[in-house]
């Protein structure tokens, strides 16, 4: 039944830009939220390790990607690839480079501090000469037609939400993904059990990073221009918004993130069609009736309705996090 | 960083920023005691704290505007922001006191995001300030000048910080106060009424935030995005100097406030606000390997 679902999704985002070819962008955003939601919930959800400053890797991927495709001298399709792939490492890398002191931090100490830690990346993002400052960085335009550039980018979200969607997918069954659960359950104690808590910390947190990183480059070319406060380091929007989508479908599913991101992505844009100016109290107000009447989000509560006995591992609702 | 052989060259400066530095302090230290107290009652961080202290500065701001004087306008502040407070107590805080952390935060960035906007529609985006009309005083020929308005300030912070300190330790209510934060089971059972507490905790704190913010609109300005930054810079104060800590919190508050000054004079006002969080950043890191050595964790 997994597997139909599965192909159905696929099908259904390989022909949605044929079918509905007005709100191609808005399908790509789509296909990023989810992304975003995923890989929040790959720490946020499964190790509970709620972060609010994911969107430092992303913007480290957007970059990235930028300036190899400013400065490389390749052309378009190559610098881009290459500036992609860079960006996933790039932010991977920045993650295996601070996750050891970081992810030593606990509970509300670690929620604040990566909340820090976005906010000093879009300080620094504007204020250094280098990467545009706070006038940001223009990207290429793209050599196709129009009409193919959105579509393009379509495609390129839509395959790396499903390769993020997937690897997740595959994560949390293998024995490191068991690890990240027995950590969110009880940190102590797994560490006493004997899983090697802070290199299993880093590695989800790498995942999350690298998939982020990835999604950089095709949104910055997407949009075509590079904001530090308002794309890359967003944390008032992309970086609350993954905590939101994946506390809203269900933070510790598998499915959850997926649902949340698609019900939250149409919803804002509805806010910010039909409540511009208004759109952050209406936004406020979705959050605090999320968080304080659905803690456990959609997926947790179909669970809740269909009785505690058929829970399986893989969609255990986080009911304590540290 | 050219500023820094400024500073070689004129040591004198350095008591310019350590004294104003100290005075700001004071206004941070206010805004990290009212977190404090929160969050040590009702184990709630709360996030919209730097709301709380934008919407005590535009009640200032206005009513200054209505020709009240800015230090009659603070404690009328602080009265609009207890009600307002309270009446959020009612509406929101009271249902996810006692749940995980996690929610807490989340409920109240929700809240914070939503003042946030409501303050940009009903006061616009501009940048107010107050005139204080207070002279600046000067020593030293010039090299050093302190503004009046910080000194005022300062007293100010003092005041509100002592009055607030007398409170809890002799009045009723303030003894509860104490009481539930030490153990809420044990507090019930001998018959104080929590949720009373808390929603006079929560409002206490509203109303420390409202001076506060009075406090800030005169000193700087105000501006419907500025509370982020007095949060985490309450949040750091409150780290760094532990719960239900007076003394600790003046001590880290101006602490703060005078790195705050010598980061804004030697890297520029463009790095300031990143230095404060990279020293946020720094500070849970320490204070993490701090603990460490006291676990004994495996690595």
């Amino acid at each position: 039944m997994d597997m139909a679902v599965l192909a159905g999704i696929g099908a259904l985002g390989l022909v949605a830009p044929w079918a509905a070819p007005s709100i191609v962008t808005q399908l790509a955003f789509l296909w990023l939220m989810i992304l975003f939601a995923v890989t929040w919930d790959v720490n946020g959800g499964q190790m509970g390790y709620n972060s609010f400053g994911n969107v430092f890797f992303f913007g480290i991927g957007v970059y990235i990607c930028a300036l190899i495709q400013r400065d490389s001298g390749l052309s378009y399709y190559p610098a881009l690839f290459v500036g992609t792939a860079l960006g996933a490492l790039g932010a991977a890398i920045a993650a295996l480079a601070l996750g050891p002191a970081i992810l030593g931090i606990r509970g509300h100490y670690f929620a604040i501090a990566t909340l820090g830690l976005s906010i000093v990346a879009a300080d620094v993002a504007s204020a250094w000469e280098y990467i545009g400052a706070a006038s940001g960085l223009t990207l290429p335009l793209f050599p196709g037609a129009i009409g193919n550039r959105n579509r393009f980018f379509y495609y390129l979200l839509f395959a790396l939400a499903a390769i993020t969607f997937l690897a997740a997918r595959a994560l949390y069954r293998t024995r490191l993904g068991l690890a990240m659960n027995a950590i969110r359950d009880n940190e102590d104690k797994a560490e006493a059990m004997g899983v090697h808590t802070t290199r299993t910390k880093v590695f989800a947190w790498c995942v999350s990073a690298f998939f982020l990183g990835a999604a950089g480059g095709p949104v910055g070319n997407l949009v075509g221009f590079v904001d530090p406060r308002d794309l890359a380091f967003a944390g008032a929007t992309f970086g609350v918004w993954m905590v939101l989508m994946a506390v809203l479908g269900g933070k510790g599913t598998l499915w959850g993130p997926v649902i949340g991101a698609v019900i939250f992505h149409v919803t804002q844009e509805l806010f910010w069609t039909y409540l511009l100016g208004w759109q952050r109290v209406a936004m406020g107000l979705l959050i605090v009736v999320i968080v304080v009447f659905f803690p456990t989000g959609v997926v947790g509560w179909l669970l809740r309705l269909r009785g505690p006995r058929k829970r399986r591992r893989s969609t255990t609702v986080a009911t304590s996090a540290p | 960083m050219s500023n820094l052989s400024v500073l070689a060259d004129a040591p004198i400066l350095l008591v310019q920023l350590v004294v104003s530095g100290v005075l700001v302090g004071a206004i941070f230290a206010l805004v990290a005691y009212g977190m404090a107290l929160v969050w040590g009652v009702m184990n709630i961080i709360n996030i919209a704290q730097g709301e709380f202290v934008m919407l005590g500065g535009y009640a200032v701001f206005y009513l200054a505007g209505a020709g009240v004087p800015p230090l009659l306008g603070i404690p009328i502040a602080a009265a609009a922001m207890f009600v307002l407070a309270f009446a959020l107590y009612r509406a929101v805080i009271h249902r996810i006191v006692g749940r995980d952390m996690f929610v807490s935060i989340l409920a109240t960035f929700g809240i914070s995001i939503l003042l946030q906007q409501l303050a940009n529609q009903l006061f616009s985006a501009d940048i107010r300030t107050l005139r204080s009309g207070l002279p600046s005083l000067s020593f030293d020929n010039g090299l050093i000048s302190i503004a009046g308005v910080k000194i005022v300030g300062f007293v100010a912070a003092l005041v509100v910080g002592s009055a607030l300190f007398l409170f809890l330790r002799h009045t009723r209510i303030g003894r509860a106060i104490r009481a539930t934060a030490q153990n809420a089971r044990a507090a019930r059972v001998l018959g104080i009424d929590t949720d009373r507490v808390y929603a006079t905790t929560f409002a206490l704190n509203g109303a420390i935030c409202g001076a506060a913010g009075g406090l800030v609109a005169m000193t700087w300005f105000v501006q419907p995005y500025l509370g982020l930054t007095y949060t985490l810079r309450s949040f750091m104060i409150v780290v760094a100097a532990g719960l239900g800590n007076l003394p600790g919190v003046i001590v880290a508050g101006s602490a703060l406030g005078v790195l705050e000054e010598a980061a804004g004079f030697v890297l520029g006002a463009e790095y300031q606000t990143a230095f404060i969080f990279l020293l946020l950043i720094a500070l849970l890191v320490g204070r993490n390997l701090r603990l460490w050595r006291q676990r004994k964790y495996l690595r």
